[in-house]
């Protein structure tokens, strides 16, 4: 994580003191942004992070509409009320943007990720990793004598507490998804 | 019409049908076959610049002075990085302009080919929007887009770059009225409950200013003529931006001045005094806001603008109307008007009696000089002579653009053409050349410091090939003005290459290009040399030589307030802090 270090009057990224009224605390918030599936689009949106200095801690996104040819990204963000607020706008006026929802606001929200967790090891490490897996309903998708491939659906938080305890166990690589988000209820 | 024929004809169809009757560009390779349309028609004036950086900022004055898109044409590669400054210009100033790239041919693309580029993603960030074409049939519907984008909501530069094989293959012709324009639409008519607001607001200020910007401009004439009406009707004190000159009349009765870092003590110290400030179309730029946690502190701040992204940006204000500020205006005087033009009269009259008081500081005052010319005596002998005609001026970047805001008065919106976001050296000249294009009998005058001038000089071409009679004014003071002055200001007045050296002889400059040349370093010649570029029916170069050493005032030092201003040379000791001199 590149914190963006907005303190009041001083600000990492600009010679100018950002006004904060908002306050200085750093929030996480997860935007779902509806795109036109066109060429460059998930450019224009990370150059608009980069660009101006905010942070992405996950970011996925797949067309959801085939027909109409519409990507929906999810990005999961941080920064003080006001760059968030900003982060918004910036999205918003993208040309090929349709709406930004912050499900984090508007919420409340499912966030699941999927990871896959590679674990390598055999005698009690690799019946341990077994127990640990079937108590978060993580499944074995590959096995060979010296190796398990888990995959596990949930919150971040959830994958993160699951690789922390698998790590000692002999976990040799991981792939994770990124944050998907939807609101609950209608 | 027929509705089959090749991408080039496509691109020329696109044109006429968008109304486009002038484009500023430069050939090269892979644009030749858009170039061998051109050549078949006469619908489209092609203006052939010298420098591709020269189309885009000749593409500006001509939209900024016009209200219409600019646009231009240039190769791929070298032809188009070359536009990337003034892209950027457009883009931080909201000027309507389309490029037209040419690419290398589709199957090229991504092989390190001659003259190629990756024109989309170099441009991604200094565009509101680009595209790539690769199918022919997609290419109308394309450029029509790009008009949209470009002309609709906050305007900005858009780029739509056409491979070689997609302008020889034929496609599909489509008009502006039968393509798909996409979902693209800003939000234009702000929000009634808010205006009505900002009517109650009006109705309880005792101290209110309008702080109004290019956005007013942008709007359209009939913008800058409700603001005028707004102005009057409330008895409200106007004060613009360097990009909104001339939406309000210099010569109202409400006028301020510019306000900002080398604004008018009155308009400064107004913003920073008052109880109710109606931002309409500007930003809170940094050139305006000074130090932000002392900014205005005691008003209550209402934006009015059409891009949701620049409220709340800097300064967090109280009321937020999204919305093109001509409507909104249009929609406030209603609401007011209907609900019985209720002001706080006796308050307003003592608020113009303190804005009186700091009128009367006349910050604008400077040391005369009967020997050498003051830049700022330049100022006002320009605006003595030429205040009647009917006149354009652009400027470069610097001292001289801000003598040029202080001291030339502006009475109609589309006659101040100046690079206020990028501050772009070198945009001024050019900006002539698309300003005269656009208005052939009108006195078109380029103020330009000496260094700034040399940067796209070979313009000059381009204004003798199409007989343009720009005046091309030099404030000479053979510094990097402005530079200059900071390092006065912060640097202990260690001039670390600010001084302009081997200058070239103007007058045997533009007697070179064949224009005319003059030169003037006596105040008393002044007037009589002023006249006889007036007089001179054809592009002039004129070598005002100043006094060296004078810096711009007012000013408001990096990392102060408002209301701290700095007056004159005397004021400037110790002026700005270690805090402020890390800004820029």
């Amino acid at each position: 994580m590149n914190a963006l270090n907005l303190k009041k009057g001083a600000s990492s990224k600009s010679a100018y003191n950002l006004q904060n009224l908002a306050g200085d605390h750093i929030e996480t918030h997860t935007l779902a942004v509806m795109v036109d599936n066109e060429a460059g689009v998930l450019a224009r949106v990370i150059g608009l992070f980069a660009g101006r200095g905010y942070n992405i801690e996950s970011l996925t996104v797949a067309e959801v509409d085939h027909e109409g040819r519409r990507s929906r990204i999810t990005v999961v963000t941080t920064g003080t009320p006001a760059v968030i607020e900003q982060i918004k706008a910036q999205l918003g006026r993208l040309v090929p943007v349709y709406n930004v929802h912050d499900l984090t606001i508007e919420g409340p929200a499912v966030e699941r990720e999927l990871a896959l967790i590679k674990v390598a090891g055999a005698g009690e490490k690799r019946v341990e990793a077994m127990r640990i897996a079937d108590v978060f309903r993580a499944h074995v998708v590959d096995s060979t004598l010296e190796s398990f491939v888990f995959e596990i659906t949930g919150a971040p938080s959830k994958i993160d507490a699951f690789t922390e305890l698998v790590r000692p166990l002999g976990m040799i690589e991981i792939a994770r998804t990124g944050v998907a988000a939807i609101t609950r209820g209608m | 019409m027929k509705t089959q024929m090749t991408g080039a004809d496509i691109v020329i169809q696109a044109l006429k049908d968008q109304g486009v009757d002038t484009v500023f560009g430069y050939p090269g390779g892979a644009m030749l076959p858009i170039y061998d349309a051109i050549f078949q028609q006469n619908d489209i004036r092609h203006i052939l610049v010298r420098h591709e950086q020269g189309a885009t900022h000749a593409a500006e004055g001509y939209a900024r002075s016009t209200g219409k898109p600019g646009v231009v044409m240039v190769t791929s590669g070298p032809g188009v990085t070359n536009t990337v400054t003034g892209m950027t210009d457009a883009l931080l100033d909201s000027i309507p302009m389309i490029v037209l790239s040419a690419q290398v041919p589709t199957p090229m693309i991504g092989t390190d080919a001659f003259q190629e580029a990756d024109t989309v993603g170099i441009t991604r960030p200094c565009t509101k929007h680009n595209w790539l074409v690769k199918d022919t049939d997609e290419l109308a519907a394309t450029i029509h887009k790009a008009f949209h984008v470009a002309t609709s909501g906050r305007p900005g530069p858009v780029l739509v770059d056409i491979p070689k094989d997609v302008q020889f293959a034929e496609g599909r012709y489509e008009t502006p009225q039968k393509a798909d324009l996409g979902h693209y639409k800003p939000q234009l008519k702000g929000d009634i409950a808010a205006i009505t607001e900002l009517a109650e607001m009006i109705e309880r200020a005792k101290r209110p200013i309008i702080y109004s910007g290019g956005g007013v401009i942008n709007s359209g004439p009939a913008a800058s003529m409700l603001l005028r009406e707004l102005a009057e009707a409330t008895n409200i004190p106007v004060t613009s931006t360097l990009m909104g000159l001339g939406a309000y009349p210099a010569k109202g009765k409400h006028w301020l001045g510019m306000l900002g870092m080398h604004g008018m003590y009155e308009a400064n110290m107004a913003m920073h005094d008052c109880d109710l400030m109606i931002n309409i179309g500007a930003r809170f730029d940094d050139r305006i806001t000074g130090r932000i946690d002392a900014f205005s502190p005691e008003s209550k701040k209402v934006h009015i603008d059409i891009d949701p992204s620049s409220v709340n940006k800097i300064i967090r204000v109280d009321l937020p109307i999204i919305g093109d500020v001509g409507h909104v205006i249009e929609a406030l005087l209603k609401i007011w008007k209907s609900r019985g033009r209720k002001t706080q009269e006796a308050a307003i009259g003592k608020w113009w009696s303190q804005i009186d008081e700091w009128r009367a500081v006349k910050c604008l005052n400077y040391t005369p000089s009967s020997s050498v010319i003051k830049p700022q005596y330049a100022m006002e002998r320009l605006e003595a002579l030429t205040k009647t005609h009917n006149r354009y001026v652009t400027t470069e970047v610097g001292q001289h653009q801000m003598w040029a805001a202080q001291f030339l008065g502006f009475n109609d919106p589309n006659r101040w053409m100046t690079s206020g976001g990028l501050g772009t050296m070198g945009y001024g000249l050019p900006a002539s050349v698309g300003v005269q294009i656009a208005h052939p009998d009108a006195l078109v005058i380029n103020v330009a410091g000496e260094a700034s001038f040399l940067m796209n000089m070979q313009e000059m071409g381009t204004a003798i090939q199409y007989r343009l009679p720009v005046k091309q004014f030099i404030v000479n003071n053979e510094r990097l003005g402005m530079v200059r002055q900071w390092q006065d200001l912060l640097h202990g007045s260690r001039h670390s290459h600010s001084w302009s050296e081997s200058l070239p002889d103007f007058v045997k400059m533009a007697e070179a290009f064949g224009a005319k040349g003059i030169r003037c370093s006596d105040p008393d010649k002044l007037d009589d040399a002023i006249q006889e570029m007036l007089d001179f029916d054809g592009p002039v170069i004129f070598d005002c030589r100043v006094e060296k050493h004078e810096n711009c005032f007012p000013m408001i030092p990096s990392g102060k307030p408002h209301n701290e201003m700095l007056l004159g040379d005397d004021s400037t000791e110790n002026a700005i802090d270690a805090a402020g001199a890390t800004l820029v």
